[in-house]
């Protein structure tokens, strides 16, 4: 039947599978089914391919049981033992079971990452086409290619893990089913404990406190089924004998205390809507007292268990997700805090307090009304004016590439700018102005540069933008930038691994290699793409071909002569 | 734009313009040209409030004698502060075409509570708190203290502005509640009495409806207001209701505990005084002999509470001899608690009117009904002259004088009910004094009486002929505009059934039905499922909404729901409200969706807006009638029957498909946004209902949608969402439901808004 060499743990009949009748087997290495009287396996999945299993909801009428793989199908198995629902469950259950132990051990971490870099792919068509130019023609290897800071800054950012949010109906999801003896069954399943853990802060506490300590899990739950906790229309007990009687008290003060403390949009302080006549008893007052009467009202209650609810799932699954805004807006409270204690003890009317209190209020609040008052087909399109410009701070690096200035830089470093001026600058920064850097060029090399690059400049023969644009056809135009983006990637790996002066001796030994490969992958490079390029550039498009290639290939040279004039020096050091 | 209305250059601050805007404004300018009344009506979110602004302003501009305030009434503060930033934004298009800003100001007042920058006070929390305390700090008495001992605290904001603050007036702009802090606060100057000096003097005025309505705050703000003012209340649908709720009083017997405490209070001070300061008691007693109650001396700070009579009605008369002492004056008034008290001991309930109510009073007590006017003023005078620090604890003894004067100036269009106990709980005892006014005209006609143009407008005021009656005013135009779309934004649907062909309905002898509660439930959980982010739901009553919701719950039906969207309930509290919304709103953003249960003539129905995504379809679970077997109501019903000819039932009617229009409309803002509305009550397909609407939602009310099960209904919405998320650019709205100025001025879109108007 199948290879000897593995164990068959278990086989169970009466399984179907695509409408026909066969048997499952769960062996060591795979699980496979073959239909009834047949020799051959028409199912067999790899436990390493099979990403999870699902069952299919206690209460369904038929009793499936679900594997699915990684590459997204999925094959259903349908229990039809003949000894009816009963018995038909637990032969899922023990493949269940079996398949829960079994699965952990085979999964292979890297195919998340597989998975995670195939889908970053498809996703970035720049980043696909690099991987294509750079990996698949050998330039450089892929885990280099993963490795490069560019795509590091992808996969860190996705890498950030989605925690999965709660059910509004987590609670209503755990059924009870009666057992037919005057008992009741609830279905708990780690998910929903996860959920209630998280929703529930004050029953996670006391969880902490009492299991296994003071009772078992299972008494814990079933305290926590009987509490009113749980069926909302029960009136909390005041009595100390119930175990979460404290808990809803907890969780009344965690809502109240919020409460306090969220400043309440401009659009939904129903307390300040209406502007009350002063001196006289308002309405509220008179109201408050009645309801005071007959507060535990059940429904009352229910409603307000409703609500709270419904804000504590939303703050569940909201905590994971903003714990960065949280910190930052708690470490900005704390800050207010400290200088409202330092005020406090200085001057003591507190007015300059006041509008630094307040400073942010109504901003948000004239934001929230000009939300409000805003018709977005009454105004005009702005027109998309706000395309990015690009600003260049010195044109000539851009044109040429840094070659001309390495000379210039070794001698700068050397007289680095006073302190002074780096604290004027951040003096400059720190109240909006734009920063003033201190002059690298002199006036006349400054007037000599913009000269040159004036139109019959120097610099300027070759480049006549707007016709080259319109004789460039838009493959190859295209491809031009596919290679530019490859070849920037290289080079600035390439710079990258230099080490930078003054960084400790022990990055210069690493870095040296490091170096060395992406000089060797830039040269490479240049055969294998940019020399082809070329090629058919001088066949295609004679009068431009060479223009065309210029600066790729000066960025280049420029990279390899800093390599060499690197290696030579490295040498004379040795 | 700048556009021409009916020869009237118009500086409209947008690009684009609705035809209904347009339209809106030449009624408008009529209204203005005739210096009459009138009455409009144009959907919610269609810009009604940059419309009027921009005519009236551009009419002020171009015709300065004729018009010289706008006075801009809104209900709540953050409608106020729209307002203000809607106007911000015009004068800043002003500025933008002329080159300068029109030499007009426009300010804000609201209560001291939103405008106070005094450091200690502005952090109470409750406005009366705030009133308490600035007028601790603030009153003349307190200042003169202050003169003599340097010690005794006042408020260093206030004082700047005496000293400077009336010398010169706001340079010309628009000052938002933030901005007169904030020129306040540089200045040193107390934000709140510049506003209220400022308002006699600026052009435009936005402040809240009871500074014009209610006589008490109306006569210490509103005074000297002058005639050629155009006075708009805007959202207005509720308008009668404010009206009669200023001229109301309530007293229960907690008032009357309270008031007998500060009597006593009263009566211990007067004692002190006497003895130490005797002159300050017989200074008062000359002045009220001389007629002198309301002495020049008084100042602005010192009254926060004025008569609470209207202006007409107030006396000019001397204060009569029997109430004039101090002593005798407390004595009165003992006597008229002690008499309101035997009155609350009652069995059973009594209604009487205001006549007999005063020869009960004058046979049982020996009370006249001449000094009984004077109470008010009498106890505001004796107030100052004992120089109470925080009148904030007298409230309740405010609250008998004004029930005092009130009782004895009007006798027609009050009545007085006694009740024992509340229906819900006959076993309590809960005696209940209402005061109730029943005519809301009163109030309103010294408006329409001072004020050269008033002009109501809403979303919601059809049908729109019942306002002139119940206001008692002759409007010069009265209009309902439709809202003109490019496509069907608004999905109206009556569902009169469930799945299973149970018709539903909120009234009195179905309501409690389980397959009526169920049925409720379904609709609910099947259009949760179906529609995206925000749901609201209305229902009739509060207690109905609690016992609904348990209903759900052992139904199972909360717990379905909970599977689709999250669930949040308003309740009786309002700041739990509140959070509850925040965090609504919140589950709205985040893409989880939201389930609101509220309460039709609750907080949130009447003040919070459910744009786009916060509320993409709006069930409203039943008629939202008044609860009918109040006795206020059925004495108003029977006034309404025979002074103004409106039937009960018509009445009834017309106040609750105002609040369910009301309900229903806020989840539409604007021509992008889109909504469907449920109406699930079978009588809402019945003719008197439905014409009951207004006109831009009937409209798409079609046949086809007044009588739908459950799935129908779905299946509706369903189909309908699908096409309300294709893409929606300009150009399908451009010259249908969006004009540019050259389509405006065309002659066949001049044609086509002119017939769009209907006069009723």
């Amino acid at each position: 039947m199948t290879t000897s060499s593995e164990d068959v743990l278990l086989s169970v009949n009466c399984v179907r599978y695509k409408k026909g009748d066969g048997t499952l087997y769960v062996m060591n290495q795979r699980l496979a089914w073959m239909l009834e009287h047949r020799d051959t396996v028409a199912v067999s999945h790899k436990y390493a391919d099979i990403k999870t299993q699902k069952i299919s909801p206690a209460g369904k009428a038929k009793i499936q049981l679900q594997v699915v793989l990684h590459d997204g199908t999925c094959s259903t198995f349908h229990f039809v033992n003949p000894g009816g629902p009963e018995a038909q469950a637990k032969d899922r259950d023990q493949v269940m079971v079996l398949l829960q132990n079994l699965l952990p051990k085979f999964k292979r971490q890297i195919d998340g990452e597989l998975e995670m870099k195939s889908k970053l792919l498809s996703l970035h068509p720049t980043l696909k086409h690099l991987y294509e130019d750079l990996v698949i023609s050998k330039v450089i290897n892929s885990e280099e290619y993963w490795n490069t800071p560019t795509l590091k800054q992808y996969t860190e950012s996705s890498n950030i893990k989605q925690e999965a949010g709660v059910s509004g109906a987590f609670l209503a999801d755990i059924q009870p089913q009666t057992d037919g003896c005057n008992g009741l069954k609830y279905n708990l399943t780690q998910d929903i404990i996860d959920a209630i853990f998280k929703t529930y802060p004050a029953v996670r506490k006391k969880h902490i406190d009492y299991v296994p300590n003071k009772m078992t899990e299972a008494e814990f739950w079933t305290k926590f089924f009987q509490s009113h906790y749980f069926h909302r229309d029960r009136i909390a007990s005041s009595s100390s004998k119930d175990l979460f009687g404290e808990c809803a008290k907890l969780d009344d003060h965690a809502i109240a205390s919020a409460m306090r403390h969220t400043t309440l949009d401009l659009t939904v302080d129903l307390n300040k809507f209406i502007e009350h006549v002063p001196l006289l008893p308002t309405e509220e007052e008179a109201s408050n007292e009645k309801d005071r009467s007959d507060n535990n009202s059940i429904h009352r209650n229910m409603i307000k268990r409703f609500n709270q609810h419904s804000i504590m799932v939303l703050k569940a699954s909201q905590k994971s997700n903003s714990s960065n805004n949280s910190n930052s807006s708690s470490s900005k409270t704390s800050n207010n805090n400290n200088k409202v204690i330092e005020n406090g003890v200085k001057d003591t009317n507190g007015v300059s307090k006041r509008p630094a209190e307040h400073s942010t209020e109504p901003i948000e609040k004239k934001k929230r009304i000009l939300e409000q008052i805003h018709y977005e087909d009454l105004v005009a399109d702005q027109g998309n004016d706000d395309v990015q410009e690009l600003k260049l701070s010195k044109v000539e690096r851009y044109l040429l590439g840094p070659s001309y200035q390495i000379s210039q830089t070794s001698v700068q470093t050397s007289h680095p700018p006073p302190l002074s001026a780096l604290a004027s600058v951040c003096q400059a920064w720190s109240s909006g102005q734009q920063c003033q850097r201190p002059a690298r060029v002199s006036a006349g090399a400054a007037v000599g540069a913009l000269g040159e690059l004036s139109p019959g400049g120097a610099l300027m023969r070759h480049h006549h933008a707007a016709s080259m644009a319109q004789l460039i056809p838009a493959d190859v135009k295209a491809e031009l930038q596919r290679l530019y983006a490859s070849c920037g990637e290289l080079a600035r790996e390439l710079w990258r691994s230099f080490p930078q002066p003054g960084a400790p001796p022990a990055n210069e030994q690493d870095a040296a290699p490091r170096a060395t490969m992406f000089y060797d992958a830039l040269l490479r490079f240049r055969n294998l793409k940019l020399r082809p390029f070329e090629e058919k550039m001088l066949r295609d498009l004679t009068p431009l071909a060479t223009t065309l290639t210029k600066h790729l290939n000066q960025i280049i040279d420029t990279a390899c002569a800093k390599y060499v004039l690197w290696q030579q020096r490295q040498a004379k050091i040795r | 734009m700048k556009l021409t209305v009916d020869g009237l250059l118009v500086y409209f601050p947008y690009d684009y313009i609705y035809p209904e805007q347009y339209a809106y404004m030449l009624e408008l300018k009529r209204a203005l040209d005739a210096k009459g009344h009138g009455l409009l009506e144009m959907p919610s979110g269609t810009g009604k409030t940059i419309s009027l602004l921009s005519l009236i302003v551009a009419y002020m501009i171009q015709n300065p004698h004729h018009v010289r305030k706008l006075i801009y009434c809104s209900r709540t503060v953050p409608e106020i502060e729209k307002v203000l930033e809607e106007l911000k934004n015009l004068f800043n298009y002003y500025e933008k075409s002329q080159g300068e800003k029109p030499n007009l100001t426009g300010v804000v007042l609201s209560s001291r509570k939103n405008l106070c920058i005094h450091p200690d006070v502005s952090r109470e929390r409750e406005g009366k708190l705030v009133d308490g305390k600035c007028h601790a700090l603030t009153a003349s008495y307190i200042r003169d203290r202050h003169e003599r001992d340097s010690s005794v605290p006042i408020c260093q904001f206030y004082e700047g502005f005496n000293r400077e603050g009336k010398e010169s007036m706001l340079p010309y702009g628009v000052y938002t509640m933030d901005d007169m802090k904030q020129y306040g606060a540089d200045r040193n100057w107390c934000p709140y009495f510049l506003a209220r000096f400022a308002i006699i003097h600026a052009e435009i005025v936005v402040y809240s409806y009871h500074y014009l309505l209610d006589p008490k705050i109306a006569e210490v703000v509103s005074k000297e207001l002058n005639r050629e003012a155009v006075v708009v209340f805007d959202e207005a649908h509720n308008i009668d209701n404010v009206c009669i709720d200023s001229l109301s009083v309530k007293i229960t017997r907690r008032t009357i505990d309270k008031s007998s405490q500060a009597l006593q209070q009263l009566e211990k001070t007067v004692a002190e005084i006497r003895d130490e300061d005797a002159a300050r008691l017989t200074m008062e007693y000359e002045q009220l002999v001389a007629g002198l109650k309301d002495a020049a001396i008084q100042r602005e700070t010192d009254t926060i509470l004025g008569n609470p009579i209207l202006p007409d009605e107030v006396l000019n008369e001397v204060v009569p001899g029997n109430i004039r002492n101090a002593e005798h004056f407390l004595s009165f008034l003992k006597r008229f608690i002690e008499y309101v008290k035997t009155r609350l001991r009652i069995q059973h309930v009594v209604q009487e009117s205001p006549a007999g109510f005063l020869k009960d009073v004058s046979s049982r007590v020996c009370i006249e009904r001449k000094p009984l006017r004077f109470c008010a003023s009498r106890l505001a005078s004796l107030m100052r002259t004992l120089q109470i620090p925080d009148p904030s604890h007298l409230s309740s003894l405010v609250l008998i004088t004004h029930l005092a004067t009130l009782v004895s100036t009007y006798t027609k269009g009050f009545t007085i009910i006694i009740e024992p106990f509340d229906d819900k709980t006959p076993n309590v005892s809960n005696p209940i004094l209402h005061f109730s006014c029943m005519d809301s005209s009163i109030a309103m006609r010294p408006v329409f009486a001072r004020f050269q143009t008033v002009i109501i407008t809403s979303g919601t005021l059809s049908p729109l002929d019942m306002y002139p009656k119940i206001l008692d005013f002759n409007p010069v135009i009265m209009s309902s505009f439709t809202m003109t779309l490019a496509r069907p934004c608004i999905l109206p649907m009556i569902v009169s059934k469930g799945s299973d062909q149970v018709a539903i309905s909120s009234k009195y002898e179905t309501r409690e039905d389980v397959a009526v509660i169920r049925n409720y439930g379904q609709l609910l959980v099947e259009m949760s499922a179906c529609v995206p982010d925000g749901v609201v739901c209305f229902f009739t009553s509060y207690l109905y909404l609690e016992s609904v919701v348990g209903a759900w719950y052992d139904q199972g039906v909360v717990a379905s729901l909970q599977r689709h969207k999250l669930l949040f309930i308003e309740t009786q509290d309002s700041a739990e409200t509140s959070f509850a919304l925040i965090n609504y709103i919140k589950a709205c953003e985040s893409g989880r969706g939201a389930v609101l249960l509220s309460v039709a003539r609750g907080k949130v129905s009447e003040g919070v807006d459910f744009e786009h995504h916060l509320g993409r379809a709006v069930l409203m679970f039943g008629i939202p009638y008044v609860f009918t077997q109040s006795r206020i109501l059925k004495a108003r019903l029977d006034y309404l029957r025979e002074n103004f000819q409106i039937r009960e039932n018509d009445f009834l009617t017309f106040d609750a498909m105002r609040h369910a229009a009301q309900c229903v409309g806020r989840a539409l803002r604007g021509k992008t946004d889109y909504g469907i509305m449920v109406f699930a009550d079978k009588r809402f397909s019945r003719a008197d209902k439905r014409s009951k609407l207004p006109r831009w939602i009937q409209e798409h009310l079609r046949d086809s949608l007044c009588n739908l099960s459950t799935e129908e209904a779905v299946q509706i919405c369903k189909r309908w969402l699908r096409q309300m998320a294709q893409p929606f650019t300009r150009e399908d709205q451009l010259g249908v439901s969006l004009l540019t100025l050259q389509q405006l001025q065309s002659q066949e879109q001049q044609d086509k808004i002119e017939k769009q108007v209907i006069q009723k």
